[in-house]
Order: C-alpha cells, then structure tokens, then sequence
C-alpha cells in the first residue's frame, strides 16, 4: 500500500456541469461587475484619456480663397498657415486651446469689412477641418463660399491630439502645482493633529474608567453626520472678520491653511477614532500583565506594548485621515480663501474655467496620493485583521482617579471642540442677522428664499439619501454573497474583488468629473441619465462601495460555509437560501450598511458637485452655494437640516437595530 | 422492486462482501484522484458501495475522508476518475443534480429559522401542501426523537439535539444516499455511544445506503457494515469490521485498528523470535524470512498457567509458549491489563489483556511467574518498512 511513486494518471479534471443556481450567480455577478465597470472603470479611462488629450487650431489644415468686388474673379487659394505667417494675426500660443475653442476666420484678413461686396471661399486641405459657419459645424475639403455678413460668423474650430501637453502645462504652471505642496502640507498637520487627539480619546475609552463615556462617544461620533464644510462655516462665525474668538487668533486670518486644518480635524476625527479604537480593543491583556510583572513603568509599557500593539491601527487611521483630507473640497472651497489645494483646483478648472482637460491632469495628479495611501491602508488592515484573530484576553481597565480625570480632561476638550462648531452652526442659523441683531428667528430656514435650490434640495437629498441607501444596499451585498459564496470562477471573482475595492482610492470630486466626460459623451448610450437624479444615484452607491462590501464580506464570512452545500443537498435553489437564511441572519450588517449609505449621500459634496442640475439640486451643494453667495447663515441652517436628518436616521437605525432584530433574531437570544 | 425486497431482508448482523457477478453496486467510484494544486489527496480510489450499506470511511485526521465525500457530494469536484451512483455516471453532475441527504460536523442549521422549519427547508420547495409538509416534519421529529422542540431554535438544543435535527432534514427527502462527515465527532463521549446507535438504527429503518465518516476506529467498528480504512489518500483495506480487526491486511491498519504488541523483530526458518522464543504464526502471505514487525493484540496473548502447576501443563503443549514475569497489572473495570517482562521476553515489551475470569482462577498478580500463548493463528507478521 505504498504511495511512493503514484502520479496522477492522463486526463482532465471533472468539469461539474453549471446548474440554475450556478449559471444565475454567476450571471448577477457578471451583471454587478459589469455595473462596476461602466460606473467606475470605463469614466475614468475617459478621465484618463482626456488628461492627455489636447486641443488646437491646426492652420494648415484650412484654405481661403476670396473674390474681387464684382464677385466673380476668385484670388489663387492660399491656407490659414500661409496667411499667419505672413500676417502673425494669432500668436502661436494662441493655437493651443480647450475643445470649446473658437477662431474667426476674418482674424487673417485684416482689411476685411462685412459691408464689403468681396465674398469669402473656405475648404479643408485634409479630411478633419471642423469650422462653424454661424452655428452649423462643417468638415469638408468641398469649397464653402460665403459672403461677407456671413464670414464674419466663420469660426475654425480646434482638433483633438494626444500629448503630454496638459502635463507639461501644469508643472511648468506655478500657480497649479504649488497646490500639490500646499496639499500635502494641510494632509499632513491635519493628520498629524488629528491621530493625536484621536490616539488620547480611544486610549481613554479603551483603557482608563473615566465616567461618561457614552456621552463622550456619541459626541465624538457627531461629525460624520454633517457634510465637511460645515465645520468651515462655523469658523468663519468664531473666528472671521466678524468672529466672536476673532482676537484669540492674534491677527491670523482664518481663511487659509489654519482654518482648512482646524476643519480637517474636526471632520475627520470620527474616522480615526474608530480605527485606532478597535486597534486599542484588541490588544491582550496578558502583554500588560507581563509588563506589570516585570515592574515596567506605565510609561515604558506604554511605549513597547501599547504602541506597537496599536500600530497596525494608528498608520492605517493616518493613511485614512490624509486621504479624507487632501481628497475634500468643501472644506477648503469655503474656508481656504486665497489658499489653493489640488481638490479646489479641480473644481476651479472645471467649473471656473471650463477647462476639462486641466481638471482631468489635476485629477489624475490627486489620484496618485489617494491610490498610495489606499495601498498601504490594505495591506496594514490585513495584518490587523491576523491580529484580531488570534486568542486574546480583553484588557480591562481598573480605576486610578488621578489617570481617569486626565483621560476625562482629554476627552473634554476634544468634545467641547466638535459641541462648539456643531453649537456655532445651529446658533447661526437660528439669530436673524450676525452680529447687528442677535435675536432668534428661523428666516434663514426660508431656503425657498434664497439661491441653492430651496426645500426642494432638501427633498432631492432626502430621495438620493434613501435611494442610495436602498439600491446600493442591495446591490453591494448581492455582490458580496456572489463572490463569497461561488464555487470556482477564479479570476472573475478576483476581478470583481478589484473592482469592488476600486472606489476606495477614486476621490469623489475625481469620480464625478470622470462621470462628466463619460457620461455626457453624446455617443455614450447611457448618455441620458446626465442630469437625472439616477447619475446622482450611482455616482453616490459607486463612490461608497467599498466599505459597504467589506461590511457585506465581514458579516458573510461569518456564517457557516456549508450552507449552500446542505441547500443543494435540498435541492433548494439558491435564492430561497438567501431570502430566508443568509439576509435574515446578516441583517444587522445590511443596515449597518444602509444607514453607512444613507448619511453619506446626505453629507457628500465632493461626489455629487459636478453631476446635478437645476431639477436635481441638492442640500449638500446647497450649503456650498449658499456660502459662496454670502447666505452664510441660510448655509449653516441647511447645514444643520443635514445633521438633524442623519441624527434622526441614525436614531432609527438603533431602534431598528434593537427592536426590529430582537424580534427577527430572536434565535440570537435564546 | 428489488430495493425494498433487498431492505427488507437486511439484519442486524454484518453483511458479506458482495459475490462477484451479481448486478450493478448502488455507488460504483473507479480511479479516483484528487489533487491540490501539487498535492494528492487522493490517489486512485476504487470502491463499490452495495445498497443499504452502511460504509465507514475511517483513517487519521488528512487522510482524505472529507475530500472522498466531498467528491461523491459533488462538492469538490475529483481530478481524475468516475462516480456512478443507481447505475448513472454522476461524475460531472452538480451536487443539486445528485440524490443525496448530507449531515456536517458543524450541523450547518440554519440558526434564525425554527426546528420545524429547518427540517421542512427541504419540503418546502418540492411544492407540496402545507399540511402534508406538516405531517411530515412531525413523523420526521418523531423519528429522531425530539417531538416536543418543533418551535425552538437551533440554539436552543444541545449538541446531540442539533445533530438529530440535521440528520432529520437530510433524510426528510428521502435521499438515495445518506452521506455523514463526522457527525459525532463534536459531542461528548455519553451522548456519542447513544446516538451511534441511535444513528444506526435510523439507518436500519430506512434502508438508506450510508457513509460516514469518522476518525474513530471504535464508532467504524460498532456501526458499519463495511469499514473503509484510509492512510495518506489511498485506500487501504475495505472490509467488514472483523475482517479489519481480524485480519488487517497491513501494518497501519492493524496498528490503527484495536490495541496491538508491535515487536520489531526476524523471521528465521518460518518462526518470529519473540525475546528468545520462536513463536509460529499462520498468516500465508506473511515473509518467510527477514526483519519483520511481530503483532499480537494484548487480548489475543492467552494466560496459559501460572505458580506450581506451571511445569506440568507445559508439558502438554510446546507451541507457542513463552514464560514471562507479571510486572504490574492494571484494573480496567471488566479486564486485567498486565505489563510483562521476564527474561524469556528479553526486554520486548509486552501488554496482555486477562479476563477477570483467568485472574481469578490462575491466582494472577504482580510480581507472578506465569506462561502465556501467543496463538499461532493470532499472531501477525509484516515485513518491515512496508
Ligand atoms: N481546499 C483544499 N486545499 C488544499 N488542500 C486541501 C484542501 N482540502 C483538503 N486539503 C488537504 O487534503 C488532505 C485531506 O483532507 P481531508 O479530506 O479534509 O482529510 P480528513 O481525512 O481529515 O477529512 C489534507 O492534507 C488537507 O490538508
Ligand atoms: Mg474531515
């Protein structure tokens, strides 16, 4: 019975025949990744390719030919080029343009006169020669003739190539890579504040028996529920020309990088609060003791088992911090003032200057920072992960009142700082007219009143809020339950595990430009769902698939893999399975998921900036352009809409959490 | 026809293997291999599976039992060879177009679904009314002892309970095949010994052509028409469960099968020396000569005489018989162990089991001069390094 030498005989392995099952998970899995791809992968291939794209007027390619009074007797032909040349009419920097671009014809012939009785021939030399004659585009190497009224309204239109050229603009441009120092400088000080304060409030959680805790989490959780620009605007109330803290900033002004960073951190805190706490909750006890044993000082523990038990959790919450820093753009639109970073750079481009093309390479110069940090965030989170599955025993905090009231000091501030911009917001909104008339009124929740969309943006946050929530919901977690729980399909599931981690890394403000140039191609047959509220929809559930997924994939890790095995033994398709088993027991995770969607679409400017309309306006970008009408006080009110919404669907997440559950999952409680 | 004729006759007592030349076996695998990646798990197994039986895949942990049954579930599929299963290549069928009912170690129930509706999962989709599905989950619950946890939830019942209700909705529609991977292995020992049997029975009911697995040799030996014994991804003896413990057709199932002597020893002119004793044995394809391993189960060394009366009963029979000194005796509740050494033995050591019986009436007990036989049918032989 020996084994030795047994080799596997010719042949091929068994190729189990796809059943129903097998043949529509695959499908659903197929027709997500394929959602994924055109949501996410094909827009910024265009973004990509429109980075490099370049538009000029190519003289060559044009020739006139013009008639003596009578009309009759035409000049010898002669092209655009030789004209220039001859006339220097368009300096050669001027040829060089964005795709709007326009050139009159008449610029090469100086003594023209629309009076004049001459009439005007143009032809193309080659096969591309777009010009306008009035509105009507030609292209065509036939003679067009016209006369004099009508060539005034000749336009030669630009042509498209492909170069490094837009690059080359943008580093020899000062004005735009400065921002990239300036970026990198905001990200890192944030950062660096931000794990600070984060690191001191998780470790007071985690490890000291100061009293209000839950208070103190709940406050600390309290921005995420409000768009990244409202912290802006409760500075420009405590500290700008008009502030009521103006003089503790000595003459600073706030609008530039101290007020970008004081909002960075308040926005971010949240995030890295939770990273750097579960990274706390996990380390073991027994490091602790054995430190104790040793007689190690608090402080020495402190610096060779706290740390390094938490290190996995403080770098992946800095590369968190940084990315969530140098990718916003509310915040710096409203409070940076003359202070460029790249993400207002983007916006400035486009919306400013109707530059795409110089978005796109200011895009793609953004998305080289966030892809690097979104690296390195996965690899620490899976060596955080190994952490977490090792046997650990819970460190319990024992009380030490002289440790706990530093702790409690600590946590004080940090919650007196998010109170106090959350609190100056809400008072904003609510005095009638800072500083001159300090009584109450709600006339600044007149939105109906002012410029931004009114109530009705408020209404369209709600229906993207929900929209999002829902159908974002479900897709993710249909898609994580298809590529966990499909047999075989190697590399389709791998390239959907790529797709489905993609977002992560795309910037929202970069996600929505890239929609831009795909999406509002005329020749794209999804072309019309620009301006709808279903491009706000899937920009929204695309740019917050990720965490969604790893929840999903988290939760179905979970449940026992022989689920499936036993339905087949059954002879149950798949789908009963996962209507009655796999959705009710990842219930908790599918709300978390949800709700995790709904607050995001509500807060998110970045995502949704360049994709509205005048029909689809919405609360977040409301606020923005309130504060860039000078309605601070009206903006700061909308602000707060947002945060009572979010509060309220977080309150009815809790309750359905608990109620809700407790009666669907009874069999959890025995 | 022949199906219910052939379950009806079936007993209690273990069946023959199968005479060649009767018709089709129910599960026929035929040069099966299972590689991962570089490594094979399972090397060219051939086995016929009768209808009704209850087989016992049994080996050590890695041997490839799980990935055997994986493989005739459809789970996992082979790499090489061909599954039939009621005269039907099922080889390249998915596990929802195969006909079985599968039990796991983990039970797999559906937790936020009650007892009831996880026994009915399986009824529920076949379409059939409500109170048919009913009646059925009651007989079901009935069957398997537990008819008064139809409301409760999985987690709710003990382990021995919870395996109950998986074995209860995989034999709810009547599957041709009944395939069990380790269903016992999780509970304590009391509950283990009663639903083995509990579990034996049930099959006996129903008829069901079964296999389980098990790492257990004492649950293979007690349940199983045929035991299956695996090593290292190869088959390496199917037989009844005395013909495994009998007769092991090697050194690993006979060490892996009940307690064993192993005495690492020579065969000289047909006889293995045991300490300085020639012992003869009958085994026919054993070496006639060389460096063997000598095996002899402790309860097959028989106590032969012992004190005063020792010489003389010597006499009477000279095979076989070696003098050995009672070291130290142990009290195992229904036998003796003895440890014996003595210079006839030389050192190799040697574990005998004595009835309460022959202790009593040879007056055995530490420290004793006694002569014991090593019955020549019962003493095996392999060469060594097989
Ligand atoms: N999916 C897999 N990938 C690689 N190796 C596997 C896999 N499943 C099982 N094996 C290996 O195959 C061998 C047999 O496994 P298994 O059939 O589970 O053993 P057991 O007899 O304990 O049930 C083991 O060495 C195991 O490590
Ligand atoms: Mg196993």
């Amino acid at each position: 019975m020996s084994d030795i030498g047994a080799t596997l005989p010719q042949g091929r392995p068994a190729r189990i025949r796809l059943d129903n099952d097998a043949l529509v998970k695959r499908g659903l899995m197929i027709v997500i990744a394929a959602y994924l791809f055109a949501a996410l992968a094909l827009p910024l291939y265009a973004m990509l390719s429109k980075s490099f794209t370049t538009y000029s007027f190519d003289l060559t390619r044009y020739e006139f030919q013009v008639s003596d009074e009578s009309g009759t007797n035409w000049s010898e032909p002669v092209t655009a080029k030789a004209l220039n040349d001859k006339l220097s009419a368009v300096p050669p920097a001027d040829l060089d343009t964005i795709s709007d671009g326009r050139l009159p014809a008449t610029s090469f012939f100086p003594d023209f006169s629309f009076r004049s009785p001459v009439k005007y021939r143009i032809r193309g030399t080659v096969e591309n020669a777009p010009y306008l004659v009035g509105l009507d585009p030609f292209n065509s190497i036939e003679w067009k003739e016209v006369d004099s009224n009508t060539f005034r309204r000749v336009m030669l239109r630009p042509v498209q190539s492909r170069s490094l050229a837009n690059y080359k603009t943008y580093f020899s441009t000062p004005s735009l890579f400065l921002s990239i120092e300036n970026s990198f400088f905001i990200a890192s000080v944030s950062t660096a504040i931000t794990i600070l304060l984060a690191f001191g409030f998780a470790y007071a959680i985690n490890r000291s028996c100061m009293p209000f805790k839950p208070a103190l989490r709940l406050i600390a959780m309290m921005p995420i529920l409000v768009p990244s620009l409202l912290p802006g605007i409760a500075l420009v109330y405590m500290f700008g020309n008009q502030g009521y803290m103006k003089e503790l900033l000595l003459g600073e002004s706030i609008y530039g990088p101290l007020g970008i960073v004081i909002g960075s951190v308040f926005f971010t805190f949240p995030h890295a609060l939770i990273i750097i706490s579960t990274a706390l909750s996990i380390s073991d006890q027994r490091h602790y003791e054995a430190a104790e044993s040793l007689r190690a000082s608090k402080w020495r523990t402190f610096w060779t088992v706290t740390i390094p038990g938490a290190r996995y959790g403080l770098i992946s919450a800095a590369f968190v911090v940084f990315t969530l820093v140098i990718t916003d753009f509310g915040l710096p639109k409203v409070i940076g003032g003359q202070y460029n970073v790249l993400a207002v750079d983007i916006y400035k481009q486009v919306i400013g200057q109707q530059n795409f093309e110089m978005g796109a390479v200011v895009s793609v110069v953004l998305l080289i920072p966030a892809i690097i940090a979104f690296i390195v965030d996965r690899i620490v989170q899976k060596k955080q992960v190994a952490l977490l599955s090792a046997r650990s025993v819970p460190y319990e905090a024992r009380p030490n009142r002289r440790f706990d009231m530093a702790c409690l000091g600590w946590c004080a501030v940090v919650a007196i700082f998010i109170l106090g911009i959350i609190g100056t917001c809400q008072f904003a909104a609510l005095i009638k007219f800072w500083p001159y008339d300090l009584s109450l009124s709600l006339k600044n929740y007149d939105f109906d009143r002012m410029d931004g969309g009114g109530w009705e943006a408020y209404r369209n946050s709600i229906q993207l809020a929900l929209l999002t929530a829902a159908i974002g919901t479900a897709i993710i977690f249909t898609g994580a339950y298809m590529v966990e729980k499909i047999d075989g399909f190697r590399t389709a599931r791998g390239l959907f595990q790529f797709l489905a981690m993609l977002p992560m890394a795309v910037p929202g403000l970069v996600l929505g430009l890239a929609y831009i140039f795909f999406f509002n191609n005329p020749a794209n047959p999804l072309n019309f769902i620009y301006g709808t509220m279903t491009i706000l929809v899937v920009s929204a559930v695309t740019h917050f698939y990720t965490v969604g997924h790893l929840t999903a994939l988290t939760a179905l890790k979970q449940i026992d893999k022989e689920f499936e095995p036993v339905a087949a033994s059954l002879r149950t398709p798949f789908h009963r399975l996962f209507a009655r088993v796999t959705v009710p027991v990842c219930l908790p995770a599918i709300l978390d998921i949800s709700i995790y969607m709904f607050v995001n679409a509500m807060t998110t400017v970045s995502a949704v900036v360049f994709l509205y309309s005048t029909h689809t306006a919405l609360a977040s970008v409301a606020v923005l352009n309130m504060d860039d009408a000078g309605d601070i006080a009206p903006a700061a009110a909308m602000g707060m809409m947002i945060f009572y919404t979010n509060a309220a669907a977080r309150i009815v997440h809790a309750i359905l959490s608990r109620g809700v559950l407790s009666r669907t999952q009874a069999w959890r409680f025995r | 026809m022949s199906t219910s004729t052939a379950r009806g006759r079936r007993t209690a007592k273990p069946k023959a293997q199968k005479p060649a030349g009767s018709s089709e076996p129910y599960l026929r695998i035929t040069g099966l291999w299972k590689a991962f990646g570089e490594f094979l798990a399972l090397k060219d197994i051939s086995l016929d599976v009768n209808q009704g039986e209850f087989i016992c895949f049994l080996g050590p942990s890695g041997c490839g039992k799980t990935t055997l049954l994986r493989a005739i579930a459809g789970l996992d599929p082979q790499t090489r060879g061909t599954i039939s299963q009621g005269g039907k290549d099922i080889s390249e069928l998915p596990a929802s177009g195969r006909d079985y009912g599968i039990v796991f170690q983990s039970y797999a129930l559906f937790p936020n679904l009650t007892i009831e509706r996880n026994i009915a999962f399986g009824l529920e989709n076949a379409g059939r009314p409500r109170a048919e599905i009913n009646a059925r989950v009651k007989e079901l619950l009935d069957l398997v002892g537990l008819p008064d946890q139809a409301k409760k939830y999985p987690a709710q019942l003990s382990g021995g309970q919870q395996q109950r209700v998986a074995l209860a909705r995989a034999i709810a529609v009547s599957p041709g095949l009944l395939l069990l991977d380790e269903p016992l292995s999780a509970l304590d020992a009391k509950v283990r010994v009663f639903l083995r049997h509990e579990i034996k029975e049930l099959q006996r009911k129903l008829g069901v052509t079964t296999i389980m697995v098990t790492h257990d040799q004492e649950e293979a030996l007690s349940m199983a028409d045929r035991i299956v014994v695996m090593n290292h991804g190869v088959i390496e003896q199917v037989g009844t469960p005395t013909q495994v413990y009998r007769h092991p057709a090697s050194l690993f199932v006979a060490d892996f099968i009940g307690e064993t002597n192993k005495i690492d020893t020579k065969v000289a002119a047909g006889k293995a020396k045991i300490g300085k004793a020639a012992i003869t044995f009958k085994a026919e394809d054993a070496p006639k000569s060389g460096e063997v391993i000598a095996v002899i189960r402790p309860e097959d060394v028989i106590p032969h005489s012992a004190g005063p009366k020792r010489a003389k009963a010597r006499g009477s029979r000279g095979a076989n018989l070696i003098d050995v000194k009672i070291d130290s005796m142990e009290f195992l509740g229904s036998y003796w162990r003895a440890h014996l050494g003595g210079t006839s033995l030389a050192g190799v050591p040697m574990v005998a089991n004595f009835s309460m019986n022959a202790v009593r009436r040879l007056g055995l007990e530490e420290g004793i001069d006694m002569t014991v036989e090593l019955p020549a049918e019962r003493v095996l032989v392999f060469a060594k390094a097989g």
